[in-house]
């Protein structure tokens, strides 16, 4: 134990290096900067959508019913006479939130699962990997339609599909990076030290297999955004007169031949967030990749 | 080459076994029955028994189980609850319709991503290669459903060039009908490829046996397709593979955007009504094309590449 206590200051201190070095290699990426600027954007005008338009998003006006773009409306007027950039601003709020709480429930089950398989193997592994087989087979869609036709429309529905469904990619690409680090030398010196398991992947592993997941996670957010818009189309997602974006290009649907406003501005909002997610996510790929 | 197929088919065996479980469990747990669905108001409680009783739903789940295991491997889909048909007659046709986007998606994809990922690594940081790295990474970006709709806008509406839904009449008024949603599918799958194929050529290119077949004096063109373009194609066939599920997936949306009688929009329908054979036989036949493409795909790397020995 004596030659741990010796090493583990320097051990410590490398490690409380490394989020500075992080730190400074971020701020030298151009696509992480891009992306999180993009991003901060949103989320600001996401926040301040209240100062910013004086109007509210279910505010009906059938006076200006399906106007163009024009100084008073800067994205038209709907069918109901609401303002579409309030309703995009909005909808801000509701897209990156149903985002991210989508992802983190099959982040964490893909993890966990994608560990216990890799690292123990056997049974355990065999499991796991025909359960992945099996939900991979079905087209990912088609089976989240099915879960959400089973729960009830509605985004908290979506959310517990998307965490059935979804896990099996980080469950896959965890595994797959356990498989290549849990022979390594530090591993086996880890386990002839007698350290637990649970340990063992916490602190030895898991830092070591986490990075590829992470920066899939931040797609995923775009991808979970498309796919509450692609439910919304199908009346299983957000219900009008919500302002989410995809049950706003549903309603704009019927108007594309005289208001094509009404469906492409929510679609340009959720291309600019997906391309400031997926900034996000090359430039997290670049930063934390060791040596990178 | 047989034995290797054998074997995986019976690898796989296990995994349609356990799709027909998750599957068959899952459409008894959606609330509400399909025979009240189906008789609606009018849904007596002696009615509604009697529906039940007739398709055996009134059997316990294992029961029920066993009897739609057993009709399966008869070959048997069953029959619809809400169309009173058997299933293999309703969704034989509109698997043809999905099957023909796929297939023109297909197409098309290849038609955008072979010329347009070489010409992007031949003529590496140009313009044109800038100018297509961003087009298609703002295409990945866009949801398809919307695409869909933008494109509706500006090749049916505007231009009055391709119908704006429907499947038409007759085979090449049918294409005609099918040329949008496999467009909209292909400009999904399409940025993936180029890019894969882009970054596969520029390494090819800096690959020693091409230097060799320069060397020896062979036309550039000739490098280009026999050793180049042939070698950069085997990653992407795996992607293109691996893309037919998400592909699959596409159709189920896009069917509703373009109102094409397809086996997705089949399906979402029959979800809806709780039509529980049709349901299962249309996710079965998505499973297992999948499972299919992607044996299919491992079989593609050996003709593409004799490097490559199955194991």
């Amino acid at each position: 134990m004596a030659t741990i206590g010796t090493h583990a200051p320097a051990l410590g201190e490398r490690a409380s290096r490394a989020p500075q070095r992080w730190a400074a290699r971020a701020l030298r990426n151009r696509n992480l900067l891009i992306g999180g600027g993009v991003l901060l954007a949103l989320l600001l005008l996401a926040l301040l959508a209240p100062v910013i338009s004086p109007y509210q998003p279910q505010e009906q006006n059938y006076d200006i019913t399906l106007l163009p773009p024009g100084m008073a409306h800067p994205f038209g007027t709907d069918n109901f006479g609401r303002d579409i950039l309030t309703r995009v601003l909005y909808g801000t709020q509701i897209d990156l939130r149903v985002g991210a709480v989508a992802v983190i429930a099959p982040f964490l089950l893909g993890v966990l699962l994608g560990c216990a398989s890799g690292y123990f193997g056997g049974w355990i592994d065999t499991l796991v990997m025909r359960a992945v087989d099996i939900i991979q087979a079905f087209p990912f869609i088609v089976l989240v339609v099915a879960i959400v036709a089973v729960l009830g429309p509605g985004l908290q529905n979506m959310y517990v599909a998307v965490a059935l469904t979804a896990w099996v990619v980080y469950a896959r690409l965890v595994r797959s990076e356990i498989l290549v680090v849990k022979h390594k030398d530090y591993i086996e010196a880890a386990r002839a030290l007698g350290i637990g398991d649970a340990r063992i992947i916490w602190r030895h592993i898991g830092p070591n297999v986490i990075t590829s997941s992470l920066v899939y996670a931040m797609a995923d957010i775009a991808l979970y955004i498309g796919l509450a818009a692609a439910l919304s189309y199908l009346g299983l997602g957000a219900k009008p007169p919500e302002p989410e974006w995809g049950a706003m290009i549903t309603e704009g649907q019927a108007y594309i031949t005289t208001a094509w406003w009404m469906s492409v501005f929510p679609g340009l909002a959720m291309v600019i967030t997906g391309t400031g997610l997926s900034l996000i996510g090359d430039g997290l790929a670049d930063v934390l990749r060791p040596g990178g | 080459m047989a034995r290797y197929i054998g074997r995986r088919v019976v690898q796989l065996l296990p995994v349609v076994f356990g799709i027909t479980l998750v599957l068959f469990v899952m459409l008894r747990l959606i609330p509400g029955d399909p025979a009240s669905v189906m008789l609606g108001t009018r849904g007596t409680d002696e009615a509604v028994a009697r529906i039940n009783r007739q398709y055996g739903l009134d059997q316990p789940i294992a029961v029920q189980y066993l009897f739609y295991l057993r009709t399966l491997a008869g070959g048997d889909l069953g029959t619809s609850i809400k169309y009173q048909v058997p299933v293999i007659q309703l969704l034989a046709p509109r698997l043809a319709v999905s099957l023909g986007v796929v297939a023109l998606t297909l197409l098309i994809t290849a038609a955008i991503a072979l010329p347009l990922g070489l010409l992007a690594a031949l003529r590496k940081d140009s313009l044109l290669d800038n100018a297509v790295r961003a087009v298609f990474m703002v295409l990945m970006l866009m949801p398809s459903f919307w695409v869909g709709i933008l494109l509706i806008i500006f090749f049916s509406v505007k231009l009055g060039l391709f119908p704006v839904s429907g499947l038409g009449k007759g085979p090449v008024d049918m294409i005609w009908h099918l040329c949008l949603p496999a467009l909209t599918i292909s400009l999904s799958i399409a940025p993936v490829l180029v890019r894969a194929l882009r970054a596969n050529v520029l390494e090819t290119l800096r690959a020693d046996y091409v230097r060799t077949a320069r060397a020896k004096g062979l036309r550039e063109s000739a490098v280009l397709t026999a050793h180049v373009l042939r070698n950069a194609l085997i990653p992407a066939v795996t992607l293109l593979g691996l893309s037919i599920g998400g592909l699959m997936g596409g159709t189920v949306i896009l069917e509703k955007v373009f109102a094409l009688p397809g086996a997705g929009a089949l399906l979402i329908d029959s979800i809806a009504a709780r039509d529980y054979p049709v349901v299962q036989a249309a996710t079965l036949v998505f499973a297992t094309l999948v499972i299919l493409v992607n044996l299919i795909t491992d079989l593609a790397y050996v003709a593409l590449d004799p490097r490559v020995r199955l194991s």
